[in-house]
């Protein structure tokens, strides 16, 4: 078993995200996370999809997606050629006491503040999911009142990358 | 010229050279329906929307083109689900145009709305909610190019009331172009030549053989590989008719409800060569067990097949004829002699003893089919329903060209075989056809006979009466230590009194010697005429 991210191209219409999703319920396929959205191309969206799993599901999930024809194209990323990102909000307790203390946190963390009040703070962090992890982790000690965060996604490194036109499903 | 939405759906209908329709109106689909008064083409009215989708299943399947079945909104279109399923399930080329609610009004829960895209998303190929009338004729076009290429299916299209009355200006393109839909037909040079190395290394060879074999039209190169390289054939379910049920090297059907001999092969063959089969597990129940003994070579046009089920060493994707075509010419006579000598003693040895005299209360189901068989001639198209009465014939009728035998396969829907039987006769009027019912199956579309009798379609009936759901006892009785419930049918109506109701002739046989002249009387004309026997409930499926 393992974490597999796949690229999915597909045509930017209203019913696509359903069947994508569907068909992973259908299959009893794991999704670790989704994200979608438009790419360079207004009529192409561009599905990220981590999958848990060993390479007989991610086989089956490529398949079956290709077969669905408003999928474009399928490409599996590996994550020693891929840069992957995922974004989180995270609002913590913060008090005159705590909150110079939890912006060094942020600041090792390379993180952003967006929002603070009396008693809050809210940071924006993105990277890895190992990364979001480890900040999350750091935070609990001060009491996280929220957490909101994206679904993981990936592009490939170098001169590589993923078009609908440049040639057919793979 | 502008023209109506309704009126370009018909067009488009005519464009794909439909000729046949099977359908139920009602509010939404209005616009069409008083658009195609105007249109040759024929629409036959079932009498529930699950006929009108089993009919155009039937229809396909005689025709090799694609049925078409249009219903309303709401319970019309969720009425064909169980239908689209089923043509799902054994990759029947269909397109089902439901009517909707009118496009401001979805979503608004209003009277017979159902979100009929949504429902079906799990049986259709693809599916399409049209959201502009200009939109129509591409998309009926793209439907019919979607349901009848690659691996074949059902497409819906749902067309609110509203696009139907808009109007539009008519254009229809001759070709098609979806970018995330290119079939890929020509299968690897390299690796087809590999299977046919494969296959002259060989000494126990087995070809088992499945529905995509049908649908590829393949059963000419088919006929000239296994003649050639003389191996042995099975049948799936879905694949009986490819080759004859009589030819000296098919060992009948294989799986759980198949024959001896063709499970044997498999067992215990050195290569299992699977064309357009998808080793279901009534075919297979422990297909890698096969894969540690037998090198496999799977040819398929899905590429989802290949190794979803059984562990391939050879994968062939793409279209069978085309494939067979090219594989034909790398290969001769393999050395497959003794291997196929041994599974025709097999076969011989195991085959069902049938006593022809029988008794004296029951006809022997099997024993009939077999009389059928040989009374019949080879254009005769058998329909089935699902249960004991399936697997009587699968294994007992001899099915002599590939479209002879249509049953529902993968999904197993009782209720299928009437209405498909409809759509068959339809299809081809000249043929005889007969539905091969039970008497639970029969019960579940007998309201069909009203289609037969409105639209003059000739069908035949036979029903194998046990006053039981035989299959299920039987699993009752093997599984559930014979506690047997639910499975009880004794207040049956009388059937042939029902089908004088409709005005069409019948008769009721209760032993094997009558078994002939009743037959004959019920070939004798085009008549729907049925013929009811009384069978005996402990009579085993196999």
């Amino acid at each position: 078993m393992g974490k597999h991210t796949l690229s999915v191209l597909v045509e930017n219409q209203p019913g696509v995200l359903s069947r994508v999703a569907g068909l992973f319920s259908r299959r009893g396929f794991n999704i670790d996370s989704l994200a979608v959205g438009v790419t360079e191309d207004p009529e192409v969206s561009r599905i990220t999809i981590v999958v848990d799993g060993d390479e007989y599901v991610v086989e089956q999930v490529s398949k079956q997606l290709n077969k669905l024809i408003d999928v474009i194209k399928i490409k599996q990323l590996e994550s020693f050629d891929s840069v992957s990102r995922e974004l989180a909000l995270i609002k913590v307790n913060a008090d005159t006491a705590t909150r110079s203390e939890i912006i060094q946190v942020v600041g090792i963390f390379r993180a952003n503040i967006v929002d603070v009040s009396k008693n809050t703070l809210t940071i924006e962090i993105s990277g890895g999911t190992d990364k979001v992890a480890a900040l999350e982790d750091m935070l609990k000690q001060y009491g996280i009142k929220e957490i909101v965060r994206t679904g993981t996604i990936a592009i490939e490194r170098g001169n590589k990358y993923i078009k609908a036109k440049n040639n057919d499903k793979e | 010229m502008k023209i109506t939405g309704a009126q370009a759906i018909v067009k488009a209908l005519e464009h794909e050279n439909v000729d046949t329709i099977f359908g139920y109106p009602g509010a939404t689909i209005c616009p069409f329906y008083d658009a195609l008064i105007d249109s040759q083409i024929r629409h036959i009215l079932t009498r529930h929307e699950q006929g009108a989708a089993h009919a155009a299943n039937g229809y396909a399947r005689a025709s090799g083109r694609v049925g078409v079945c249009v219903v309303t909104s709401g319970p019309g279109a969720t009425n064909t689900i169980t239908g689209i399923a089923t043509a799902y399930m054994d990759s029947i080329p269909m397109v089902v145009i439901t009517g909707q609610v009118s496009s401001d009004l979805i979503g608004r829960d209003v009277f017979q709305e159902a979100d009929i895209t949504g429902a079906t998303a799990p049986f259709v190929k693809h599916s399409y909610l049209v959201k502009s009338a200009k939109d129509l004729p591409r998309i009926v076009k793209e439907a019919f190019y979607i349901a009848s290429t690659g691996r074949p299916g059902p497409v819906l299209i749902d067309i609110p009331v509203d696009i139907q009355n808009c109007e539009i200006k008519f254009e229809y393109k001759d070709n098609v172009d979806i970018r995330g839909y290119k079939p890929n037909l020509k299968g690897h040079s390299l690796q087809i030549k590999r299977v046919a190395d494969a296959i002259m290394k060989a000494k126990r060879p087995v070809i088992c053989a499945g529905g995509g074999m049908l649908r590829s039209d393949a059963t000419e190169e088919f006929l000239e590989l296994v003649e050639k390289c003389n191996i042995p054939v099975t049948p799936t379910l879905m694949g009986i008719g490819v080759l004859p049920s009589d030819h000296e090297l098919n060992l009948g059907m294989l799986g759980s409800h198949g024959v001896y001999a063709a499970n044997y092969a498999i067992n215990n063959a050195d290569l299992v060569i699977i064309l357009g089969a998808r080793v279901g597990d009534r075919a297979m129940s422990k297909p890698n067990q096969v894969a540690k003994k037998a090198k496999i070579v799977h040819i398929d046009i899905d590429p989802a097949e290949i190794g979803k089920n059984i562990e391939v060493s050879i994968p062939v994707v793409g279209d069978l004829k085309q494939i067979l075509k090219e594989l034909n010419t790398f290969v001769n006579k393999s050395e497959a002699n003794e291997w196929v000598e041994e599974l025709k003693r097999k076969k011989k040895e195991h085959s069902v003893k049938i006593n022809p005299k029988g008794t004296s209360d029951y006809v022997n189901p099997k024993y009939l089919l077999s009389i059928l068989a040989e009374m019949v001639d080879k254009d005769t198209i058998v329909t089935t329903e699902v249960g004991q009465n399936q697997i009587w014939a699968a294994n007992n009728f001899v099915a002599r060209r590939p479209g002879s035998f249509i049953t529902s396969g993968g999904m197993g829907t009782m209720g299928y075989g009437l209405p498909a039987a409809i759509g068959a006769k339809t299809a081809c009027p000249d043929s005889k056809v007969i539905c091969i019912s039970g008497d639970g199956s029969f019960q579940m579309s007998m309201q069909e006979l009203g289609t037969m009798k409105q639209n003059k379609i000739g069908v035949k009936v036979l029903i194998f009466n046990n006053y039981r759901l035989g299959m299920v006892r039987e699993l009752q009785k093997v599984r559930h230590c014979s506690r047997y419930t639910q499975v009880f049918l004794d207040e049956n109506p009388d059937f042939v009194g029902i089908f004088k109701a409709y005005g069409f002739e019948g008769q009721t046989i209760t032993n094997n010697k009558d078994i002939k002249k009743a037959l004959k009387k019920m070939l004798e004309d085009d008549k729907p005429y049925l013929l009811e026997c009384i069978v005996d409930p402990e009579e085993s499926t196999l």
